[in-house]
């Protein structure tokens, strides 16, 4: 940091960087300086190039609703959260957040202009090194999002859905986008089997394929007398019933895949439309993995970097004090009796679970030696966590990391639901021989594929009636809701164009429990 | 590090989204805009409105795990009494206290709120109610005219030149003509002195012939011709009238409790709000009346009080008399209201009837008369006894078509009434 901010903040160390509670342009730089020579300097961190935006209220408000991204496809759900947002916030039951990152290539975090000069800085040290440090290192991301894209990929995307309501009218593209919405949580690879996704790429082949389309397209094909079904044979044995399957990629568990890729009867805008869903979703799908360990990574960075700014007297006592505050109330978990209780606050958990990780590194306990002989005392807290935020998820961080001290700091219980008893049953407490059962139990709460349903396309009947063959793998007799999933698969049948079955099928007796079927609405 | 002040953007980026929502979540707003109407006070009528919609219509599905089946762990924090082996009842209702994870979306709502804007829900409000006998039939050929443009034409005046639409023309033509551009005469004119310069005469002899040609193209063919220009066109199209005046006419004698003089109050409201909205300018006029009639404002109208006796025929008069005196007929839309809880002085009713027939209904574009019941309903069902205003009025409906007649019994008929009154294509009494 060559330049005259940087020797200023030096040379005054033991000046506080600003006073009083408004922000300036000024200011926000000379903070940011300040909070990024600890970041490197102290805690190691590696972040993507910031681009701090200032926006409004409003604009919060419309970032919140296109699902935090900056530019999002139109589409009526965005404008039902939206109303839901600011309903809740206009009423004072839901403070808007401080910023929203997005995780791009530059990393780009919006600040509000309400925020004090001390939010200001606390949310520079949460988003922009916090988060940033966990975007560009943590496993998931960099298998699965591709940071530089995003953006470009999403201006494509508005920009073709208002093509194809130019072309198509509002109506049509609304059907198809309602429809792959209610799929969008199956319209994820789970596994990583490709190379990563180029989404510049994408675009580039998306046109290519259209171009070459239209190039080569015939009409005199469409005449071509095709096999009728008779001359087929109606007899088709197993074995190429088996084939069939194998040529279509079944099973398949990409619902959105197989249908924008099989569907019969879909126009080729369509598909584009439902890749555009399927892209979008991907890019979440990190995100659901990681919210509690993303959290926690930025509330720890923003808590030891205000604290040692702190202690170098770069922020006054009463920021201080109003950073704790704000603190404090982000890291409230209230217990499960509470009103207010709704889950695990991933801030409260991830934090605490970070801190105690530090500790244990630091001044271990000989009950931390006997659980986690490996860093009990090793004395380099912030290799141990950087290694954690590069290589872990929710699910595997709760699995490893979570001690004893943090299970009864929060006092996490275990209870079994058997719907077939007529009550509740504690299985494990905070206590000896319950933290290894609370952690493993815990860790599954958070594992993404035990959350959603497990749902997959297992057959499509391509000699008779076409008819589209799901299968939800039933575990521990957990069946789905049924009225949702009833409208889920009218849903699919409205894109998959013939009628869509559902089959709940025990994973464990391969036993089907129950038929759902849906028929192609007239429309 | 790159700071980039965002607040100056346009504002308002999610409002097509808004409108989409709207538009999907039309019917159940509707039917909450107007529950929401019953409950609420005049007063508010022209303010926005909170309505709870039932997320059904707008519900956006996915695949959901049903926590009432199989066997499910829930981890939670908080314990403060249980120990491993103890047995908790099933809570009732809800989705019990564990594992409750909040979806982001607020899907798991059974209904939420948000705020309609004012114009919103005043169109909703409105949506299918017309008034009757917009344009005055009158004042069709009337000489108050709007120009409205329409399209081109050849000849015109000066000050309507279309530049654009001319040098358009002018263009496709000269490309079509092949007039030679400027460039490429200032290029022959410089390779012909080029060539000059070399002294080749067979050279110079060529360039000179290909330049006259060039030249002498360029002025046969003219930048601009006559037929090139088109001048803009203007229709004249005859503007309806929109200013329109309306007169509210209340009885507030003893026999009118506060329940009533409410309704009235309703009704007048709903009134003056969807004439805003048809008419670019509304005046109204407030006359009460007991056993004689004044012009009152708005404030003393709606909250004073006053006794007497009831001379309906007062009013009319009052109405007449201001009419005449400030609004022409040729000028303004005349709309009439009247409330009254139908008691009358004995032989005033047929002075009404012929004032009513005779003086008052050819002025108007629409008059409504809303009879206004003491709150225990019924009177809508036609089972209570007719009042005398109310008989003698039913002499007077059939023969005019644009006076309609109702019975309001609580408010939450008001609208109901309002409704009938102004559907389009709708039944009149």
């Amino acid at each position: 940091m060559p330049n005259g901010f940087a020797d200023a903040a030096q040379l005054k160390a033991e000046m506080p960087l600003f006073t009083g509670p408004n922000w300036d342009f000024n200011g926000l730089r000379r903070v940011y300086e300040a909070v990024e020579r600890i970041a490197f300097d102290e805690l190691g961190l590696d972040v993507y190039p910031v681009q701090i935006e200032v926006i409004t209220s409003e604009q919060m408000l419309d970032a919140y609703s296109s699902v935090g991204l900056p530019l999002m496809y139109r589409h009526w759900s965005f404008g039902k959260r939206f109303a839901y947002h600011e309903t809740l916030y206009r009423k004072g039951l839901q403070g808007l957040a401080y910023e929203i990152v997005i995780n791009s290539n530059p990393v780009i975090c919006y600040i509000m202009e309400e925020n004090s000069m001390t939010m200001q800085t606390l949310v520079i040290a949460h988003a922009a090194f916090g988060h940033n440090h966990f975007f560009k290192n943590n496993y998931l991301f960099r298998q699965w999002t591709d940071a530089d894209g995003i953006l470009d990929y999403l201006s494509f995307a508005r920009d073709y859905v208002a093509k194809c309501e130019e072309r198509h009218g509002a109506d049509e593209v609304e059907r198809v986008l309602d429809a792959a919405h209610a799929l969008k949580e199956h319209g994820v690879n789970r596994y990583a089997h490709r190379s990563k996704p180029n989404l510049a790429e994408e675009q580039r082949r998306t046109d290519e394929r259209r171009a070459h389309e239209e190039a080569t397209y015939n009409d005199l094909w469409r005449t071509v007398p095709q096999l009728s079904k008779d001359e087929e044979g109606s007899e088709v044995s197993e074995k190429q019933k088996e084939e069939l399957r194998q040529h279509l990629g079944l099973p398949e568990e990409n619902l959105l895949y197989f249908i924008e890729k099989r569907a019969p009867r879909l126009e080729d805008w369509q598909r584009e439309l439902i890749r555009i869903v399927r892209n979008v979703s991907q890019y979440f799908y990190p995100q659901k993995q990681l919210q509690l360990m993303n959290e926690g990574c930025a509330t720890f960075c923003h808590y030891e970097i205000m604290n040692r700014l702190h202690d170098k007297g770069l922020i006054t006592e009463g920021s201080m004090l109003e950073f704790l505050h704000s603190h404090s109330s982000v890291v409230f978990q209230p217990g499960f009796d509470d009103p207010r209780f709704s889950g695990f606050n991933p801030y409260a958990l991830g934090f605490a679970m970070m801190r105690d990780i530090k500790r244990m590194c630091e001044e271990p306990t000989p009950e931390d030696r006997e659980y986690f002989p490996e860093i009990a005392g090793c004395g380099d807290p912030f290799g141990v966590l950087r290694h954690a935020w590069a290589n872990y998820r929710d699910e595997s961080f709760i699995l490893q990391y979570l001690s004893p001290a943090v299970i009864r700091q929060f006092k996490i219980f275990q209870i079994a639901d058997d719907s077939s008893k007529p009550s509740l049953r504690v299985e494990a407490i905070h206590d000896e021989l319950g933290y290894r059962r609370v952690r493993s139990a815990l860790s599954k709460q958070y594992d993404l594929s035990r959350r959603e349903p497990d749902i997959q396309v297992v057959d499509v009947d391509l000699t008779g009636d076409r008819c589209l063959i799901l299968a939800h793998y039933v575990h521990e007799g957990v069946l789905l809701e049924e009225k949702t999933c009833r409208s889920v698969l009218r849903y699919a049948a409205s894109l998959w164009g013939y009628a869509v079955k559902l089959l709940e099928i025990e994973a464990a007796t391969d036993k089907t429990l129950k038929t759902y079927e849906a028929a192609v609405e007239p429309t | 590090m790159n700071i980039v002040d965002r607040r100056p953007n346009p504002k308002g980026k999610s409002l097509s989204n808004r409108q989409r929502f709207l538009g999907r979540a039309r019917v159940e707003v509707k039917s909450a805009v107007q529950e929401a109407l019953r409950k609420r006070k005049v007063a508010d009528v022209e303010h926005g409105e909170k309505v709870a919609i039932p997320t059904r219509g707008i519900s956006e599905p996915i695949f959901h795990h049903n926590r009432r089946t199989g066997k499910t762990d829930h981890v939670i924090p908080g314990n403060k009494e249980y120990v491993r082996g103890d047995e908790i009842p099933r809570p009732t209702g809800g989705e019990g206290q564990g594992g409750r994870e909040g979806s982001p979306d607020g899907s798991g709502e059974d209904a939420f709120e948000f705020t309609l804007s004012k114009e919103e829900f005043l169109d909703m409000f409105f949506e299918d109610l017309e008034l009757p006998d917009l344009v005055k039939k009158s004042l069709k050929d009337t000489t108050a005219v709007d120009l409205q443009r329409a399209g081109y034409t050849v000849t015109g005046n000066p000050s309507n030149l279309s530049v654009p639409r001319t040098l358009r023309n002018s263009m496709g033509r000269r490309i079509a003509l092949h007039r030679p551009k400027l460039a490429e005469i200032e290029k022959a004119q410089q390779a012909l002195e080029e060539a000059r310069e070399a002294g080749d005469e067979e050279e110079i002899a060529r360039l000179t012939r290909e330049f006259e040609s060039l030249e002498r193209r360029s002025k046969i063919i003219p930048y601009i011709d006559p037929i090139d220009v088109r001048y803009r066109r203007f229709d004249r199209v005859p503007r309806p009238n929109t200013e329109a005046v309306m007169f509210c006419l209340m009885d507030v004698s003893g026999s009118m409790t506060e329940a009533m003089k409410d309704l009235a109050k309703r009704f007048f409201m709903l009134l003056h709000v969807f004439l805003t909205r048809r008419y670019r300018t509304v005046d109204v006029v407030f006359i009460r009346h007991t056993s004689t009639a004044e012009e009152v404002d708005e404030e003393t109208f709606f909250y004073s009080r006053e006794t007497g006796g009831t001379v309906v025929s007062t009013a009319l008069e009052k109405m007449l008399e201001i009419a005449r005196a400030r609004y022409p007929i040729d000028r303004w839309n005349i709309y009439g209201a009247q409330a009254s809880d139908g008691d009358n002085y004995g032989a005033d009713s047929s002075r009404c009837v012929s004032l009513l027939g005779g003086d008052v209904l050819p002025l108007c574009q629409y008059f409504a008369y809303v009879e206004v019941g003491d709150g225990m309903g019924g009177s809508l069902t036609g089972l209570s006894r007719d009042s005398d205003l109310w008989r003698a009025y039913s002499e007077v409906a059939p023969a005019h078509e644009h006076f309609a007649m109702r019975r309001v019994g609580d408010p939450a008929q008001i609208f109901t009434v309002f409704h009938e009154l102004f559907a389009k294509g709708g039944v009149r009494a």
